[in-house]
């Protein structure tokens, strides 16, 4: 017998479109949000990249010049003797011993000229956005405040600054020295965790039953991966810096110039990032790993693959995008770090370039880090500017992980 | 019924129970294959056809949570005896899947890297590695396909081309036995024909076992059949064993009757 019902749909097309159409609003502000953020932390630190400043000169370096030759073009002979004129005798002295005078180019001498002599000075900085829509307060201000000062627009990003070292002089303050030490605690980063991420990848994916041990220690990685980074520095300080010291700080090596610190040297801090990167790089190679296809491992022991054929042939060479891209993704982050270097004990104000792995560092987080706590506004325009160099690097290295990842996909 | 070591079988399994944890998949099952025929097993789908399969070249073992009791012989020698090494076993027992499954790398290294893997050595007048894979190339039917693109991925190939490029690579490594798991269906009717025919081919120098959903093809190309089905646990069971055609056109069980006309399974 069949049942006469009634229908049993109501007609709630409308009501459905309109949930969507909520939803998608909702969806899209999040997004929305998002971005505008993002945007305003650029802004913010271009704004104070670029703009004008206010420089002032001890002496007019026009006066400087010599029967109407201007300063640019006088010879090394004349250029000393202004030196020896405009500053004491031991200063002079001193710099003879530093690199003698007589023996430098031209350029070399009027540089020195003119940051002995003519000394120039920042009295005041404008943001972009002043220089660019306010140009007119700026002169004013300038006028008032500074009728000396020479009114210029800078990029502080520049050859000086990406070349020089730390200073206390906003004008010669760069990011030499803390470029250095970034690239040498990454690359040390790199190679110690690298090789041991993979390689625990590998045993814990191909080699490793399906025990409980196995599993508490998988649990252990991804919970390893969550951990804040300063507990890392406590860590590294522990362990690399104090127990290791002989180790860390290259005494039993030989190596004890006054650039060693105690063990608070990149060594300690590659070894702490490589820790902290480790169970990111781990995970992610896991990843890569668990995502060749299984028919291929099949394949190769069927024809008489011994594990360690079967994955060195065929699951490292499906991995390896995935293995390459993940490890970018945790070397940036390691590049990012502060907390567990300040906890380690990163220098912060060296002039010299590190030039082992048991020298003194400073890494650019750090740099930024010391410059935003200072004072001067200058310093804000420095930082500003560092954190687009630390930006650029980051984002080229992205670039490669994507670069990466769309060469080797099918 | 004891081991027999009699050459005309290449492999005698031997009341085989096979589990995957608890369960068992294959239960009591005692078969021996014949040298140099093909022998298709059927049955229907979950009753440990592959599994059975699988065991005799200790693929099985790749699982997991399977482990098998009993013992199946091969060349005089029970193969899940500790003293013997799967990978000389899977060496001298290769295996087609279910799914074409070529390494992606060229057609050439798909061939050549088992045998180099293998110790191929080319020493005192043995061919050399260009001359056996063109050699196997041409024993899988593949030669004229591919002789001019064998710097080539093997995943550029058409499906059938990879099958027969997979059979290529498992006679490469000069196996005495070919396991072939369903090899033919993921393919269409066309490619399936060049298989089977490769397949009789193939049957003059090595034996073959397959696995097949497809009756036709087991009464097409095989020699003998052995039926398995589900015993009331769900574990497989062997229900008939015997000639192609006498299983086809006389069985002598009930149940093989009645898978083969279609009324089950």
């Amino acid at each position: 017998m069949r049942l006469t019902l009634p229908p049993l749909f109501v007609i709630n097309l409308k009501r459905r479109h309109l949930l969507e159409r909520i939803w998608r609003v909702v969806f899209r502000s999040s997004t929305v949000i998002g971005i505008i953020f993002l945007s305003l932390l650029l802004y913010n630190i271009t704004n104070q990249s670029f703009g004008y400043v206010a420089e002032e000169t001890k002496i007019d370096p026009d006066s400087l010049s010599v029967n109407g030759v201007p300063l640019k073009q006088l010879t090394v002979l004349e250029l000393r003797d202004i030196l020896a004129k405009n500053i004491s005798s031991g200063r002079l002295r001193q710099l003879d011993r530093e690199n003698p005078l007589l023996k430098m180019s031209n350029t070399e001498i009027y540089n020195l000229v003119w940051a002995e002599v003519v000394k120039p000075e920042i009295k005041a900085s404008w943001s972009l956005y002043d220089s660019v829509f306010n140009k007119k307060k700026v002169f004013m201000e300038v006028a008032i405040k500074f009728p000396k000062a020479e009114l210029k627009f800078i990029s502080w990003i520049n050859p000086v600054f990406l070349s020089s070292s730390q200073s206390s002089d906003p004008l010669k303050a760069g990011i030499r020295t803390a470029i250095l030490g970034t690239l040498w605690t990454v690359f040390l980063t790199l190679i110690i965790a690298f090789p041991l991420g993979v390689g625990a990848a590998i045993y814990l994916e191909e080699y490793a039953d399906d025990n409980r041990i196995n599993r508490i220690i998988q649990t252990n990685i991804n919970n390893l991966a969550g951990v804040p980074s300063i507990i890392y520095g406590m860590l590294g300080l522990a362990i690399f810096v104090r127990a290791l010291e002989p180790i860390t700080s290259g005494t039993i090596f030989g190596f004890s110039t006054p650039q060693s610190a105690n063990g608070r040297t990149i060594l300690s801090a590659g070894l702490t990032l490589a820790v902290l990167v480790l169970p990111l790089i781990i995970i992610n190679a896991q990843e890569a790993i668990r995502s060749v296809s299984n028919s291929i491992r099949q394949a190769s022991y069927g024809i008489g693959a011994t594990k360690w054929q079967t994955v060195w042939s065929h699951v490292l060479p499906g991995a390896i995008p995935g293995i390459l891209t993940g490890s970018i993704l945790a070397i940036s982050r390691a590049i990012g770090e502060t907390a567990p270097l300040v906890v380690i004990g990163a220098a912060t104000y060296i002039t010299f370039d590190p030039n082992n792995i048991f020298s003194k560092f400073t890494s650019l987080p750090i740099q930024i880090y010391q410059w935003t706590a200072r004072p001067q506004a200058e310093f804000r325009n420095l930082a500003a500017a560092a954190i687009l160099v630390l930006l650029a690097i980051l984002l080229s290295l992205n670039g490669v992980a994507i670069y990466f990842r769309n060469r080797y996909r099918k | 019924m004891p081991i027999s070591n009699n050459f005309r079988y290449a492999i005698e399994s031997q009341n085989i129970n096979i589990y995957y944890g608890d369960f068992r998949a294959v239960k009591d099952i005692t078969l021996r294959i014949r040298q140099n025929k093909i022998t298709a097993i059927i049955g229907p789908s979950g009753c440990g056809k592959s599994t059975l399969l699988r065991s005799f070249n200790r693929m099985n073992e790749l699982v997991p949570s399977s482990h098998i009791d009993g013992e199946i012989h091969f060349m005089g020698r029970n193969i899940y005896s500790p003293d013997v090494d799967p990978v000389e076993i899977r060496r001298s027992i290769g295996m087609v899947f279910q799914k074409p499954n070529p390494f992606p790398k060229s057609i050439f290294e798909n061939v050549a890297w088992g045998a180099r893997i293998n110790g191929f050595t080319s020493d005192f007048g043995r061919p050399n590695m260009d001359v056996w894979v063109e050699h196997c190339l041409k024993r899988a039917a593949l030669w004229d396909e591919v002789k001019d693109k064998l710097d080539q991925s093997g995943l550029s190939l058409s499906g059938g081309q990879q099958q027969r490029l997979c059979i290529a690579r498992a006679i490469a490594i000069q196996p005495q036995i070919i396991l072939m798991d369903e090899p033919a269906s993921a393919l269409d009717p066309i490619a399936t024909l060049k298989i089977e025919e490769l397949m009789r081919e193939l049957a003059e120098e090595y034996t073959i076992i397959v696995v097949t959903h497809n009756m036709q093809q087991a009464a097409r190309v095989s020699d003998f059949t052995a039926f398995l089905t589900m015993d009331t646990d769900r574990s497989g069971i062997l229900v008939e064993y015997g000639e192609t055609n006498q299983i086809f056109t006389n069985p002598h069980d009930d149940r093989t009757e009645g898978y083969i006309t279609g009324r089950f399974g």
